[in-house]
């Protein structure tokens, strides 16, 4: 006699037999027949053809047969709304039954059936339940408020439920407030302006005082709900975490980390000089390390908050690096993660115990565990240098394993050790030569590769090994090409004498034969260089390295403080914030960690400017974001304001896309490299008024006021001021949830600045502004973060200057001026697109030679040519010319011919191409001829709107 | 919160579905079944994101319980909510398997509905649970008894009814220590702690108020070197409690005081890293003659007072995956070479404090042209001591009951003490 049975039923006249019994007399029967169509549901085979027949068996005193039928109707009840409503009648009668088990049980169902017809008589029996005399219905109809809340949000507002759930936090049971907390927190969630759960002193101590008596799931429905309560001081935020630490001691897990959450949270109120900030950080270390003997699942959980807790705060569990150490029957997500948090806290001080168990961990099964630990070697020898020649020879020995994959992960973070220490373990050099052969992941041969190009001067046949490489040129992935093509031009540089063959191979197998825009361009600027200027290539290609940093992987400083808001979440689990994972939570708040308030001494100052970082160092300047997490990155457009990263000279990131580099793409090469060499010959050339060629660095990111202050030395010195058109709405209030930008863009004084209006239009105040672009065609960037350095009031309007570089990534846009900006505050991040004038990117030493201008303008082939018709332009030639050269359109010549004014221009863009204009003014004609010549045809277009605009304007 | 949860059988089979939110519609069934249960390779993490939807999963032998979530919930609650659901269902009706699933079915449901509503966590007590939840379908009950139903249910202690009555007051304590090591092959202690239950039977009458002590180093130093009698105190690292004892005062006193629930229950669990004793240690030596022969050499010693005796000794020495044969010599009990498990196991049935033993093998090893070294993981070993390695002792349980008429002293106390390998391993 058991359930199984009713598992197996599957003939075809199913329905109908069952039917039959649903209508049978017998009592048992019924049942039967019911306990079948519930197995048939679960399996899910449609049985909401009986609908009517099970909600006649509803009419019941067997509890046990009207939860069956109850479950049913959660089931069914959506897809037949009209008859769920011959159920309403029993509903009703039950919220009036005497025994508050079914009074509950009652309320609970009705809150689950989604039929609105149904939600409108379930108004008066909540009603009534909220204020049962019985506990156990109270706390039941607290959670169905959340459920019709979820139904129809504003019928519990008109219908005062809300009031009604506040009063229950005051409640004497603790299960009803618990319960109450929760109904309450999900609401208050989907209004976040709203202050629904009023959280004041008063109510914090009424929960306080509920977190000792409720059950362990009220307890976390508490404390994940103080969570989000900001104490006003630090002596109230101590009294509270003064009453959560007793929650470190409870046997539940869940417990344990939403306690961690608070005090985390709190702690940073506190003084960091008061003795129970010491204390306080004492107590957190074991129930976290107890954490690591739960089971597995639980064990992931914590160790993925915990590599938060250890990155925001080091000096909690600095002396637990034995716990996590890795046992061989842990699962391997387990495994990884600890792995992950014995890198962070790899101090000089463990580092030899470390690398013992790391070296250990090397010779496991699991593939990725075993990349890991060799990868967290390589980290160790960077991270502590006193280790770093023991890291060294774990390395070596562990490449003598043969092992291939372990041999291939060891020679990617020997490179890097390389980049750290120069010169130091260099001899170590021809071991790794010896694996050249099994090196089959890009990666590993593109390290390699790049090994052999830095110390070609030490390695005797480094042309050989290269060489080996280049008969597969083809075959390779585009990180080898890139690099093996960057090795040999290095190998050239060092031992020009017998590697000319080599090099000229390469170049012609880059340059050629291959598709890929990224690997031509590096081709052909290397070809360039060499053949024009030797010493500066050896300046470009061999230059000083910028140093790497210590940490990787390290989350980003403020998604941290949003994390660290969310311990024991999902989030903490995915080191995402929730509006990456969950729908429709785009617009709600971030959370974000309160601000230290001072005790009133003055001595407390400076401390409060270091605060984020406690005692231990900061966190390394550059962040290497961590890849390859759980979700998808695109779902996570995070925008950080960029770091201002200088040009760096030999990597890949001077691609200038699919314009021709031909023109002037050297100077333009030398002159980012070199500061502001490119400036002086046009400087030396001289008009009447000097030219205000400032040395501006493109990387000083200008202040509003420095940059008109350089506008007004411009305007004095410069005939005529550049062209800056009139600002224009970019972004209305309605798509930007209440923010609207509009804007410029203006050069002054060769910096080119994008010029911002932010205006608030919501109701909350806006912070954390950060700004992007997407690729563009001429690598236009933001030179430094977005200057809002205090948040935006409702209704207040910022005006910005933000200065541009132009050496971003390259994508050709269309239309070619097109640019897409992504701009990020507190609430969201907001797209829009916009198209600057390209007179933005004429640059001052645009003047040609004379002779180089005749010659250039006959080199371009006459298709390159194109014909604009300039209307109603009522200026003469001269002053035509000059303003023009206001925006940096210089006039070359000038001839006069049967009454016809030629005028020969240049302009040079940023990215070096020259373009090259005849303009035809006839006097006493408004309308001018202009024909534009220029290698890269596409920007004829673009050229002439600006000639329309300077000229109009 | 919790928007669904479902059990399947190890085929994807679904047992059980109960959805608790609108968001989450049938096909989150098919989706962790294709995404997980029938994905090829091992399985990466116990949480895993499919199309926004989360699932969390346990395993029990062959059964998959999963819960699933479109919001971001509370991720530890959710495992322990699920282990928490084991332990209801193994209470109700014994170990999880596809049989004892589909037999209660019924009762699943309705124990789903009762312990979670709208994906919130309720009272999941199983001894109140009983009471109100029963399989025999609800009795028809007074109006006091339904009362003290749902206050017991909801009240401060949920976890024990009132009126319960014994004629003999009895209650057993037992400390079970699991003891974890993990020892270099030159016999330097890696890593080494305790972790301890105290386990409560207790049979008493009344709402019996309790006070634990043991010696615990932060008690016995409080009060005082000269009242010590006699017996060493152990630090604690830390130790977690049953929600029924007062954790505020535990932390303001360090008093355990609680009123159990009737019948079994964990009062505490605790850790400790310092001065533990390790019962056994292993000596291991291991040989490679040649390219075709291993020979391995373990000796094992106990490490405990001569009066006392180990019980269900193993070792378990790993060979290498090419091992062709095996001769094994040893002094005490048997050991074999497992073919299917890739080791050798030599089991002694019984062996006293501070003796040794020793076992001698000769591996065989098939020529093989692998590049990849064998990874030699670490021997491992199971044991039971009668006593316990943290050095735990158990100074006094006193019970008061001031509206029952029995003292402290009418309650017959058992202390049991048990000691068992965890994880303890030494590399070789």
């Amino acid at each position: 006699m058991t359930d199984s049975k009713y598992f197996t039923t599957t003939k075809k006249g199913e329905i109908f037999e069952l039917k039959a019994e649903l209508n049978s007399d017998k009592k048992e029967k019924k049942k039967e027949a019911v306990k079948k169509v519930i197995a048939s549901m679960t399996v899910g085979k449609d049985v909401s053809a009986l609908f009517p027949d099970v909600v006649n068996c509803m009419q019941t005193d067997n509890l046990e047969l009207k939860k069956l039928v109850y479950l049913y109707l959660m089931n069914y009840a959506k897809s037949q709304p009209d008859m769920a409503i011959m159920a309403v009648n029993t509903f009703v009668k039950d919220c009036e039954d005497p025994n508050p088990l079914i009074r509950a049980l009652a309320v609970r169902t009705m809150g689950c059936i989604r039929v609105d017809k149904i939600t409108e008589y379930l108004c008066e029996p909540l009603r009534k339940c909220l204020k049962d005399e019985d506990p156990y219905v109270r706390k039941t109809a607290a959670v169905c408020v959340a459920k019709l809340h979820d139904i129809n949000a504003q019928l519990v507002e008109d219908q005062g439920f809300l009031d009604t759930l506040k009063d229950l936090i005051s409640d004497s049971n603790p299960m009803v407030v618990a319960n109450a907390v929760a109904a309450l927190s999900e609401i208050a969630e989907s209004h976040p302006n709203s202050n629904l759960l009023d959280l004041n002193p008063q109510s914090i101590n009424k929960l306080l005082t509920a977190l000792n008596e409720c059950t362990e799931w009220g307890q976390i429905f508490i404390l994940d709900c103080l969570a989000n309560y900001t104490p006003r001081d630090d002596r109230e935020s101590q009294s509270i975490c003064e009453r959560v630490t007793p929650r470190l001691s409870h046997a539940n897990s869940a417990v344990v980390l939403s306690a961690v959450k608070v005090l985390m949270k709190f702690m940073e109120m506190l003084p960091k000089d008061l003795d129970y900030y010491g204390t306080l950080l004492k107590k957190l270390a074991p129930p976290l390390v107890t954490l690591l003997s739960a089971e597995p699942e639980l064990q992931y959980v914590a160790l993925r908050n915990i590599n938060l807790i250890v990155q925001k705060r080091p000096e909690i569990l600095k002396h637990e690096m034995k716990v996590f150490f890795v046992k061989y029957n842990d699962p391997i997500y387990v495994k990884l993660e600890k792995l992950d948090i014995m890198i962070r806290l790899a101090s000089q001080a463990n580092i030899a115990q470390v690398l013992a168990e790391l070296k250990e961990y090397a010779t496991e099964v699991d593939v990725d565990f075993v990349r890991k630990a060799v990868r967290a070697i390589g980290r160790c020898a960077i991270k502590v240098e006193q280790s770093a020649e023991r890291c060294v020879s774990t390395l070596l020995d562990l490449i003598q394993t043969k092992v291939n994959y372990v041999v291939q992960e060891a020679i990617v973070v020997i490179k890097d050790i390389f980049r750290k220490y120069p010169n130091k373990y260099e001899s170590v050099i021809a071991t790794l030569c010896e694996n050249l052969d099994s090196l089959d992941e890009p990666e590993a041969r593109a390290a390699m590769i790049w090994i052999v190009g830095e110390y070609a001067e030490r390695i005797d046949n480094a042309d050989e090994l290269l060489e080996s490489f280049l008969e597969g040129f083809h075959d390779e992935s585009t990180q080898v090409q890139l690099q093996l093509l960057t090795a040999i031009v290095k190998l050239f540089l060092k031992k020009p004498t017998e590697t000319q063959e080599l090099v000229q191979q390469v170049l012609s197998l880059a340059t050629q034969d291959s598709d890929n825009p990224d690997l031509r361009d590096r081709g052909y600027i290397y070809w360039r260089l060499l053949s024009t200027d030797p010493v500066a290539a050896k300046e470009v290609v061999l230059a000083e390295k910028p140093l790497i940093s210590e940490e990787t992987d390290l989350i980003e400083p403020t998604l941290l403080e949003e994390l660290i808001c969310h311990i024991g979440t999902l989030a903490s689990v995915y080191h995402k914030p929730p509006s990456a994972f969950v729908e429709g939570s785009r617009g709600v708040m971030h959370k974000r960690l309160p601000a230290r308030t001072g005790s009133g001494e003055g001595t407390e100052c400076p401390d409060v400017g270091n605060a984020a970082g406690g005692s231990a160092p900061e966190a390394a300047p550059s962040i290497i974001p961590s890849q390859g997490d759980l979700l998808g990155d695109l779902l996570n457009l995070d925008l950080a304001p960029p770091t201002t990263t200088g040009p760096t000279p030999s990597t890949s990131g001077m691609q200038m896309g699919g314009m021709d580099l031909l023109g002037g793409g050297l100077e333009s090469l030398v002159g980012t490299l070199g500061g502001d060499i490119g400036g002086s010959p046009a400087m030396g050339a001289g008009f009447g008024a000097a030219p205000a060629v400032m040395p501006a660095s493109l990387n000083a990111p200008v202040g509003g006021g420095l940059g008109d202050l350089f506008d007004l030395g411009g305007g004095v010195g410069m005939p005529m001021g550049a062209y800056i058109p009139p600002k224009t709405v970019w972004l209305p209030a309605m798509k930007a949830k209440g923010l609207e930008i509009s804007g410029t863009f203006a050069r002054r004084a060769g910096v080119i600045q994008m010029e911002l209006v932010l205006t608030n239009k919501a109701m909350s105040v806006m912070t954390d502004f950060a700004i992007q672009f997407n690729r563009n065609s001429f690598g236009l960037a933001p030179a430094g973060p977005l200057q809002v350095l205090t948040p935006l009031g409702p209704n207040q309007t910022i005006e910005v200057s933000l200065p541009l570089s132009t050496v971003g990534p390259v994508m050709k846009m269309d239309p070619l001026n097109n640019l897409q900006v992504a701009v990020k505050n507190n609430i969201d991040v907001f797209y829009f697109s916009c198209q600057y004038p390209i007179s933005m990117l004429f640059v001052e030493d645009g003047k040609m030679e004379r002779q180089v201008f005749l010659a250039t303008w006959k080199d371009i082939p006459n298709d390159n040519e194109s014909q604009f018709q300039i209307q109603d332009c009522h200026l003469n030639s001269e002053a035509a010319s000059n303003k023009l050269q206001g925006s940096n359109i210089f006039t070359i010549a000038k001839r006069t011919v049967e009454g016809q004014d030629m005028l020969y221009m240049s302009i040079k863009l940023s990215n070096g191409i020259w373009v090259l204009a005849e303009l035809k003014v006839q006097a006493g004609n408004p309308n001018y001829t202009i024909s534009l010549k220029c290698r890269a045809p596409e920007v004829s277009q673009c050229v002439f709107q600006c000639y329309e605009a300077v000229l109009k304007n | 919160m919790i928007g669904g949860l479902f059990i399947y059988n190890h085929k994807g089979e679904v047992l059980i579905s109960r959805v608790y939110r609108d968001d989450i519609g049938r096909n989150a069934v098919d989706a962790f079944r294709v995404n997980v249960i029938h994905a090829r390779q091992q399985v990466r993490s116990p949480v895993t994101n499919i199309a926004r939807t989360s699932f969390f999963h346990v395993k029990r032998s062959n059964i998959w319980l999963a819960a699933v979530t479109k919001q971001n919930v509370n991720a530890a609650m959710v495992f322990e909510f699920l282990y928490k659901m084991c332990d209801v269902m193994t209470a109700y009706f014994g170990k999880i398997s596809e049989e004892n699933i589909k037999n209660n079915f019924v009762l699943i449901y309705e124990l789903l509905d009762e312990i979670l509503d709208f994906g919130y966590p309720q009272n999941s007590e199983t001894g109140a649970l009983k009471t109100f939840i029963t399989q025999t379908g609800i009795k028809s009950q007074s109006k006091e008894e339904q009362s003290q139903i749902t206050s017991q249910v909801t009240g401060q202690i949920g976890w024990r009814r009132e009126g319960i009555k014994y004629r003999r007051n009895e209650l057993f304590l037992d400390v079970l220590e699991s003891v974890n090591l993990l020892m270099s092959p030159q016999g330097q202690v890696l890593s080494a702690h305790v972790s301890g239950r105290v386990v409560m039977k207790s049979y008493l009458s009344g709402m019996p108020e309790c006070k634990f002590g043991m010696n615990d180093k932060i008690v016995i130093d409080k009060q005082g070197k000269g009242g010590g009698n006699g017996c060493q105190s152990i630090a604690i690292d830390d130790c977690t409690f049953h929600q029924c004892v007062r954790l505020s005062k535990f932390d303001a006193e360090r008093s355990i005081s609680f009123i159990p629930p009737d019948g079994e229950c964990e009062l505490m669990r605790y850790r400790t890293t310092k001065d533990i004793i390790l019962p056994f240690r292993v000596i291991p030596l291991v040989r490679e003659v040649g390219r075709t022969k291993l020979e391995v050499k373990v000796v094992i010693k106990s490490n405990f007072k001569p009066s006392l005796l180990a019980q269900k000794i193993e070792v378990r020495i790993p060979t290498p995956l090419n091992t062709s044969g095996v001769q094994v010599i040893c002094m005490k009990g048997k050991a074999k070479y497992k073919a299917s498990e890739n080791a050798i196991v030599w089991k002694i049935k019984r062996m006293a404090g501070m003796k040794e033993s020793q076992i001698s093998a000769e591996i065989e090893l098939l020529p093989t042209n692998d590049k990849k070294k064998w990874a030699r993981p670490p021997i491992s070993m199971n044991f039971e001591v009668p006593f316990a390695p943290s050095g735990l002792k158990v100074r006094y349980l006193k019970v008061f009951e001031p509206k029952l008429n029995y003292s402290d002293h009418d309650v017959i106390k058992w202390v049991r003490y048990i000691g068992r390998s965890g994880i303890y391993e030494t590399r070789c």
